[in-house]
Order: C-alpha cells, then structure tokens, then sequence
C-alpha cells in the first residue's frame, strides 16, 4: 500500500506539473480585428463609444462628475484637467478594450490626449489638436504604442456623430476614432 | 479498495506538494533591487494611494477581489475586458504636493506562466502634469513576488489578513533591465523616450478586499541633457 501512496504522490506531481504547463492561466478573449487598407498607405481601424451608455468615469472641475460618489480632487492645480474613460467598440458593436480622454489647458494652449487599450492586442497614445476641423473632425498623432501596436506611428481622428434615429433608448450620440496605424520604416543594413 | 484510497491521498499529496514547491521554489529569481535605484540621472518621483477607495475611481469586471469604486461605477464585465481593470488616481510628487492625474489600464497578460513565477499583467500609465506635460507609460508587471508574499500568506492566516511592511518593484519589462518605456507627449517632455519603474509598498491586505492600506510610486528617469534644470527627486 505504500507503494501504491508513493505512485500516488509521483501521479499527482506529474498531473499537477502538465496541467499547469498546458492550461493556460490567462486566455484572454479577442474579437476579430475590423481593419482596412488605406489608400495611400497604412491600415485603418474604426472604434465607437456610445454616450453616456459607454462612459465608465467622467470629472473634472466645475463640471457634473459620473459616477454619483465619484469625489474629483480639489486641489488648483488640476484646475483646467478633466477626464473621461468609456468602453471602445469595434464596427460590429462590441466592446473591445477600455480609452481614456484628458484635455487640459496649458496657458493658453488647449491639450487633449487619448489612450486607447485593447487587452488581448496593446495600447496606443494619441496626441490631438483640440481644434476641431471641417467636417468636425480633431486629428491626432500617434505617439507611442505597445505590444502588437508597439512601433506604429500614424493618425487618429476623432468626431462626434449624433444619433437621428429616434430609436427609444437610443444613445445621444457616439463618438468615432478612426485610427490609421503606419509601420516606422527600418533602415535595412547595407 | 484501500489501494484505490492510497493511490488517491497519494495524487492530493503530490499535488499539493508541487503547488508547495511552486510557490516556494527557491530557484525563481526576486527582483528586490529597482534597476533605476543608482541612475545619476534626474528623477521623476509619483506617488499614488495603492487602495481603490482612496483612487478617483476604479473599476473592474465587479466580481474580483478588489471591489470597484465608487460603487456605481460602470463595471468592465464584457468578455474582452474582463481581466480589465481602470484606475484614474490623483499623483503627488516627492514633497507629497498634488502633481497630477494617472490614468491606468491594467490587464492579465496571456504570458503568465506559474510554472516560471510569472504572474504577468500588461498595464500602461497616462500621465498628466500640469504645467509640465504629459506621458504614456508601458510595462509589464509581475505579480508573483506580491502574491507568494503578501496573498500566500494571508490565506493560510486564520484572520484572513496579512499585515507587515512589504516592498516590491512590479515592472519586469518590456525593457531588459527590467524597466518601462516611457514616452513623453506634450509640454516639456514631448518627444522623449525615458525609462520608468512602479513599485508598491504594501502594509495590510484581506482575502475579502484585497489591498487595505498601500502606496503606489512611479519613478522616471529623466534625460540627462534635455532636462538638466529638473531638480532630481
């Protein structure tokens, strides 16, 4: 019996070992990406942010803060910052990462900034002009990115399209960033 | 019959005895030293509270330990960003004056690999200072080190708590040394690319609450030459 307990403890380790070398602790789940080739160079890639279903925290000072509870600092020096952060959607509607918005002002220089994180792919930084162009659209560097996105340059736009179907609990509008990734070109070794 | 019941105590004692030495395999490295800890450099130091009642807000997928704050915050429960979570933090600089806000998104990280002491969670910092500009921060955290220490240790406490003083740098990459990217938007760090730390410093944790008292700490180590005025921290 013995050594049938002794099997037993050398069964368990074996199982316990390749159970944990082949189940993966994380798996996490990752919606097929909706990207397009754009015309003169680049991928293009659509997200959506329905407002206010998709908006997770919004605050800043001398503005209404969401969620109720939610206690913005009020220290001055965070005086012209405020911020949001809403779930991202993809063009099929479902949400596939988490961004956030901050505008601030400098001076007289108005700054607005995004960062956009798609778990299961990377994250990238966008730097917007705050100053909305024709069609409405404000327009973005990208600065940085990580993982998958990590090297990436290109533009982000971001525009606000309200909603006309008069759907009953439809949202008032949504948010569209279009984000056009280009590689950074490597310098091949003579 | 009873060779059935041996062979069987003997798979629960073996298992327990790998889970055993997984935990305290003696072989897994224990990054105590900040790779940033002796840069002549100029430093960035910010602090923020480690506890997510005393954040701004933070959410999560509503069913984890740490429980979103405040408590009507939208929770994160969709199947991609369910090993999700967001924090927005005010940061305070090394005289413990208010400098900013932090915005971070932290997520598991399929890398994770026990077997290896790789609890791995892909997180990235935005980071806002007014007057000075702002900065992404990009890394990859380890968390083995936190929960063989701290977790490991308050479940088999029999108040369910651990309480000590427990330092712990959680960067692990994606640079060599152990270090995060940091790249610098507007104002007078735009343009750059730096090199940072996080690290907390934990004093109480509950298995039915998660952290109760610590304090995060950003640290950024500045250029050299662009920043030369920037009193070190």
């Amino acid at each position: 019996m013995i050594k049938t307990f002794i099997l037993g403890i050398l069964l368990g380790i074996a199982v316990a070992a390749g159970v944990l070398y082949a189940v993966p602790v994380v798996d996490q789940y990752r919606e097929a990406s909706i990207i397009s080739v754009a015309p003169n160079g680049g991928n293009t890639e659509i997200f959506y942010i329905n407002v206010p279903s998709d908006r997770v925290m919004s605050g800043g000072h001398d503005q209404a803060v969401l969620p109720p509870g939610l206690e913005w600092p009020d220290d001055d020096i965070l005086g012209s910052v405020s911020t949001e952060i809403f779930k991202i959607r993809n063009a099929r509607d479902s949400v596939i990462g988490v961004a956030a918005r901050t505008s601030a002002r400098e001076g007289d220089v108005p700054v607005l900034d995004w960062i956009v994180h798609l778990p299961a792919r990377g994250s990238i930084y966008v730097n917007m002009n705050p100053v909305a162009g024709e069609g409405g659209y404000r327009v973005g560097e990208i600065r940085a990115g990580s993982r998958e996105l990590a090297g990436m340059t290109g533009r982000m736009t971001e525009r606000w399209l309200s909603d006309e179907s008069a759907v009953p609990d439809a949202p008032a509008g949504r948010i569209e960033l279009a984000a056009r990734y280009i590689a950074k070109q490597e310098e091949l070794a003579e | 019959m009873k060779y059935l019941f041996a062979l069987l105590a003997g798979l629960l004692a073996g298992a327990a005895l790998f889970a055993l030495g997984v935990i305290y395999n003696p072989f897994l490295d224990k990054q105590e030293l900040s790779p940033l800890a002796v840069t002549d450099a100029p430093t960035l130091v910010l602090t923020y509270p480690g506890v997510a009642s005393e954040s701004i807000a933070y959410t999560n997928d509503g069913e984890s330990r740490t429980q979103p704050y405040p408590e009507k915050v939208l929770q994160l429960w969709e199947q991609t960003i369910r090993q999700t979570s967001a924090t927005a933090t005010l940061l305070r600089d090394g005289r413990n004056q208010a400098a900013g806000i932090g915005i971070k998104f932290s997520s598991a990280a399929d890398e994770t690999r026990l077997l290896s002491g790789r609890a791995l969670v892909n997180s990235i910092w935005y980071v806002y200072l007014p007057g000075r500009g702002g900065l992404f921060v990009e890394e990859t955290e380890n968390y083995w080190d936190f929960l063989r220490d701290i977790v490991v240790p308050g479940y088999r406490s029999s108040s369910n708590t651990w309480a000590g003083t427990w330092i712990g740098n959680m960067t692990a990459g994606p640079g060599a040394l152990g270090t995060a990217k940091v790249t610098g938007g507007s104002g007078e760090f735009k343009g750059m690319e730096m090199l940072g730390v996080e690290s907390l410093s934990v004093r109480a944790w509950k298995v039915d609450g998660g952290t109760v008292a610590a304090e995060g700490r950003l640290l950024i180590e500045l250029p050299r030459n662009e920043l030369a005025d920037v009193p070190a921290e």
